[in-house]
């Protein structure tokens, strides 16, 4: 029961606060390109928008997709905050993630299509990383619960300074930044801008908004494991990681599909397993 | 409820998402166009973007004249946009047909084919102007919320 509230209580926090960091990203990204840029509050207002609109849909399983996109990523958002096992949230948030890009294959629309199969190639590359990552965690704290890095006597990171690199390959994926956001993004860096997107529109276009929003929360959060022990050691890292990952998406231009699975399944897979096998012996 | 309506109709107006679409533009009002996203003038800080899908869009901004050719494409692009949206037609072209008036094959105006909230003059028309009349459109969204739901 306090579990539960714990988790309502952090979604109705990511909810308020989810918003304010996309709104930073897109101030912070305009300022880089030497722009004013929108409100802070932006992202709010687009979600409001959005939401009035007319619903239009090709299939209806885009519809029920975007629900259940929004729901795997509270979900994981839910239980990683309630301090529950890492492993749940993994499998959770892989819901969530896989069922967005359902939606977009439901569409006859190329765009569509293309969308949706680069988002699968996305999760392929991504999510092996992601686990062998919770994995290196789970091991280094003794525990796979989400608040056990808290209770240790030092930070993981110094243990951890490979699988902390794979994460920031991961964090890429998962904030949709170049150059591994080859299956939609919010900019136009190449030639298919909205891909997994274009089918969404209106209220299920929102209702992915607020999805990435908490999935974006939930990277952050993440990220934090790694300087669990301290509130400053933490605040600091993930501002740090969040910045260089404006300024890289501001720098780069996208990489084509192989690219992305070669650095996930080469380096990537290689840095967390050389880690996990460094904790383990 | 009416507080959330009020909020929800203010959101309208601070988030348009603008569709261009170039009927037979000779590129001078493309280029001014693409000048509004530029750091000069930077549409973003009323809120709007440039995107490229019907599906998303609230504003749709036509650029040159209507042929035979490009009418049907138009009012495809017109019907792919959910409501509440706007129309801006952009320079000479696209408000009467132009120069290229008395051409065999072209229509006219915009106006010809579909609905038009809002008409910007200028051959080309300034990357002010169009601003202009993109906030002058949103102003259409406050006016639909006052009347209720059109449909």
């Amino acid at each position: 029961m306090n579990n539960l509230l714990i988790a309502l209580g952090a979604l109705f926090l990511a909810l308020l606060f989810g918003g304010l960091i996309q709104g930073l990203d897109r101030r912070l990204t305009a300022r880089i390109q030497r722009r004013v840029g929108p409100p802070i509050l932006q992202p709010y207002f687009d979600v409001l928008k959005l939401w009035a609109k007319e619903p239009l849909f090709t299939s209806s399983m885009t519809e029920v997709c975007a629900w259940g996109g929004l729901a795997g990523s509270a979900a994981a958002l839910g239980l990683f905050f309630a301090g529950q096992d890492l492993l749940l949230v993994f499998f959770t948030q892989a819901v969530g993630a896989v069922l967005p890009a359902v939606g977009a294959l439901a569409s006859p629309s190329p765009y569509s299509q293309t969308g949706g199969q680069r988002e699968l190639l996305q999760l392929a590359a991504y999510e092996p990383v992601l686990l062998v990552v919770l994995a290196c965690v789970g091991q280094a704290s003794g525990s796979f619960s989400a608040n056990a890095p808290l209770h240790l006597s030092g930070p993981l990171l110094p243990s951890l300074p490979l699988t902390f690199a794979a994460l920031l390959l991961v964090m890429g994926i998962k904030l949709r930044k170049s150059p591994f956001d080859t299956a939609a993004s919010a900019h136009a860096h190449q030639e298919l801008v909205r891909g997994l997107y274009t089918e969404y529109s209106g209220p299920s276009l929102a209702l992915l908004e607020v999805a990435h929003w908490l999935d974006t929360l939930l990277l952050l959060g993440i990220c934090a494991l790694f300087w669990a022990t301290s509130l400053w050691g933490m605040t600091l890292l993930i501002a740090l990681v969040w910045l260089g990952e404006i300024v890289l998406d501001n720098a780069s231009a996208r990489l084509t599909w192989p690219w992305l699975l070669a650095v996930f399944w080469g380096p990537g897979l290689l840095l967390a397993a050389a880690n996990l096998a460094w904790v383990v012996w | 409820m009416k507080m959330l309506k009020k909020l929800t109709e203010y959101a309208q107006r601070k988030s348009p998402w603008i569709l261009h679409y170039d009927c037979s533009s000779c590129n001078g009002c493309d280029i001014e166009i693409l000048a509004c996203l530029t750091p000069i003038y930077d549409v973003e800080r009323f809120g709007a973007v440039n995107v490229g899908n019907p599906l998303h869009a609230d504003v749709l901004l036509v650029t040159g004249s209507v042929n035979l050719r490009n009418a049907a494409v138009l009012k495809e692009l017109y019907r792919q946009m959910p409501e509440p949206k706007a129309v801006l037609a952009v320079g000479a072209c696209a408000l009467s047909g132009g120069v290229f008036r008395d051409a065999y094959n072209v229509l006219g105006g915009v106006d010809k084919v579909i609905p038009v909230d809002v008409y910007v003059p200028g051959c080309p028309a300034k990357p002010e102007s169009v601003l202009d009349g993109v906030i002058l459109a949103l102003e259409k969204f406050r006016r639909d919320a006052d009347h209720g739901d059109k449909s």
